[in-house]
């Protein structure tokens, strides 16, 4: 047997994200004494291949073609399919981001494999297979046992770190057979914002509500996330509203984050805005209401006026700052 | 064309999450049950698409997997638009078993559509699953689907922006918020309207389940929030960087 984690690239690039994939499949490999395999799928260098190494791959599978650079969900599949079965793998591991998403439920039909999606911690049990996932959006921890031979699982992003060991990996090719009817979907344009940290790979970010007032409100939350390298975001009656773009609001409906620092300006913490940011592993709110629910899930929190508090926020990070060089 | 949207019935997103029978099982008692906010969002879209399609889209189905008591959601996508209504008549058990029962119901249909997630059990699978048993094309995290003459164009979510892709019908696509913005509320003649459409009940097809959930926690609470005085906002930023160490 083996584990397998697929690998994705960006523009021919790995993220944190993936080393932390190939380091927790390798944990895996390691407990059930057998090898941690990584597939990555469409053009990237062998030097940047060899970096999944330093994280415990064993083995590094690289199936590279100029049609494999954007994603499409039919022929990806195949091809992790092909190569599960290549290599005997009885757990299957993905990212539960977008392509993760787009890939994992495929990859699991044709191996009949049951799917757990949002793993968040190593298996528990392996004879009877367990793994634990949040459910209801953050607000409950479900372990769920898995009862076919194979498994796939996501894995939450920023939920179990990165471990560096030596690398002694090798990297294969593989050269799938595909032929123009694989490919089903079609990109026909990229429209990508540049210059701007994203929001789900953010260490830090930096959020407003419906208290920053209005949309021409938002200079120094953009000043502090480009003083921190951080990303922005929104409640949802922001993006409502308009005042900032729908791919700018976290919350159970919008996106999920896991930042190790998140700041609430404004936010008073409604519980579908706290299921997409409760696995953050710091809060700062500022609110001018005491009572505001967004406190009870804060780490530290100021009760006074946002507009008056983020500039003086900034002008002691740069102070900090300056301290420090 | 027909519309086919999957339907989850899930509780109402500000429930307070209790388990019964040991942590085993989700506490149903007193819940007031919705449909899946992307699902609901996908049938809005599927609606508009209709209305403008000069009776090219000739019908919009929602089907779910469930027992008698999803009937009042899936009468509310009929009140919301919905031409028809099928059930399958088995509890959902998990997403492998979900989507091996719609597949059996959704092979006549040109454009399947299921929210990216479900707000209860959160497994963003049903809806590739589907597209697999289907051995069709499928597209996740689509914000936006526009029919030009037979032209499919879809928007797709990707990081840090957004891809234009076109695919062929059958497809199916697993819809994220942007693919409506608001949820479309039922009207009265909507709702008298509903009480005449039909919800067909059809029994399951025998499939394997293949997880189950052996019980469930609530996360661990948190340690009060650690307040700053207004005029302190230097004591923050020291917190942040001797304390937390993230800045």
């Amino acid at each position: 047997m083996s584990i397998l984690v697929y690998t994705e690239n960006w523009d021919g690039k790995f993220k944190k994200l993936s080393f932390e994939l190939v380091s927790y499949a390798s944990e895996i490999a390691k407990q059930l004494n057998t090898s941690a395999i990584a597939l990555s799928i469409g053009e990237v260098e062998e030097n940047e291949l060899k970096k999944l190494g330093n994280y415990g791959a064993d083995k590094i599978i690289s199936a590279p073609g100029g049609k494999l650079n954007v994603l499409d969900n039919q022929p990806f599949s195949k091809i992790i399919f092909e190569v599960a079965n290549k290599e005997n793998s009885d757990i299957i591991i993905f990212a539960n981001n977008y392509a993760g998403k787009a890939l994992a439920p495929r990859v699991s039909v044709k191996l009949q494999a049951g799917m757990v999606s949002g793993v968040t911690a190593l298996p528990s049990d392996y004879d009877n297979f367990t793994v634990s996932k949040k459910a209801f959006t953050g607000k409950a921890i479900a372990n769920v046992v898995i009862k076919s031979p194979k498994k796939v699982l996501t894995l939450s992003q920023n939920s179990f770190g990165l471990i560096e060991t030596d690398n002694n990996s090798i990297i294969e090719n593989y050269s799938p057979e595909l032929s123009d009817a694989d490919f089903t979907t079609h990109v026909k344009e990229v429209n990508k914002i540049t210059g701007k940290v994203i929001l789900t790979d953010a260490e830090i970010v930096v959020s407003g509500g419906r208290g920053m007032k209005s949309s021409d409100k938002w200079g120094p939350i953009e000043e502090l996330a480009d003083l921190l390298g951080a990303a922005t975001a929104c409640s949802r009656p922001v993006s409502d509203e308009e005042w900032r773009p729908h791919s700018e609001h976290v919350g159970q409906t919008g996106k999920i984050i896991a930042p190790n620092l998140y700041f609430a300006f404004g936010i008073s913490g409604a519980i579908q805005h706290l299921g997409g940011v409760s696995s953050s592993k710091y809060i700062v709110a500022i609110n001018t209401d005491h009572e505001a629910p967004i406190f009870e899930s804060a780490d530290y929190g100021i009760v006074g006026d946002v507009h008056k508090l983020i500039p003086e926020l900034i002008s002691e990070i740069k102070e900090l700052k300056e301290a420090e060089n | 064309m027909k519309i086919l949207i999957c339907i989850s019935n899930v509780p109402d997103t500000t429930t307070k999450i209790k388990f019964t029978g040991d942590n085993t099982e989700f506490d149903i008692a007193g819940v007031q049950w919705i449909i899946n906010p992307w699902d609901e969002l996908a049938l809005t879209r599927a609606l508009q698409l209709k209305e403008k399609s000069d009776g090219k889209i000739e019908k919009i189905s929602v089907v779910s997997v469930g027992l008698k008591t999803a009937e009042p959601t899936l009468r509310k996508t009929l009140a919301i638009g919905a031409d028809n209504a099928i059930r399958i008549d088995c509890e959902a058990k998990d997403s492998y078993s979900v989507a091996a029962q719609i597949a059996e119901v959704a092979k006549d249909y040109d454009i399947i559509m299921c929210g990216i997630e479900a707000s209860d059990y959160n497994g963003s699978a049903v809806g590739g699953m589907l597209s697999e048993f289907l051995n069709i094309p499928s597209i996740s995290s689509v914000s936006s689907l526009e029919i030009e003459d037979e032209n499919i164009i879809i928007n797709r979510e990707i990081d840090g922006g957004t891809e234009v892709l076109t695919t062929e019908i059958p497809f199916v696509a697993i819809v994220q918020k942007g693919i409506a913005i608001e949820p479309r509320i039922p009207s009265m003649r909507g709702i008298m309207m509903a009480r005449k459409k039909p919800l067909n009940v059809v029994p399951p097809i025998k499939v394997e389940v293949l997880t189950e959930f052996a019980n469930f926690e609530l996360p661990p609470s948190k340690a009060a929030c650690k307040m700053i005085d207004a005029e302190n906002v230097k004591e923050l930023v020291e917190l942040l960087h001797n304390e937390a160490k993230v800045i």
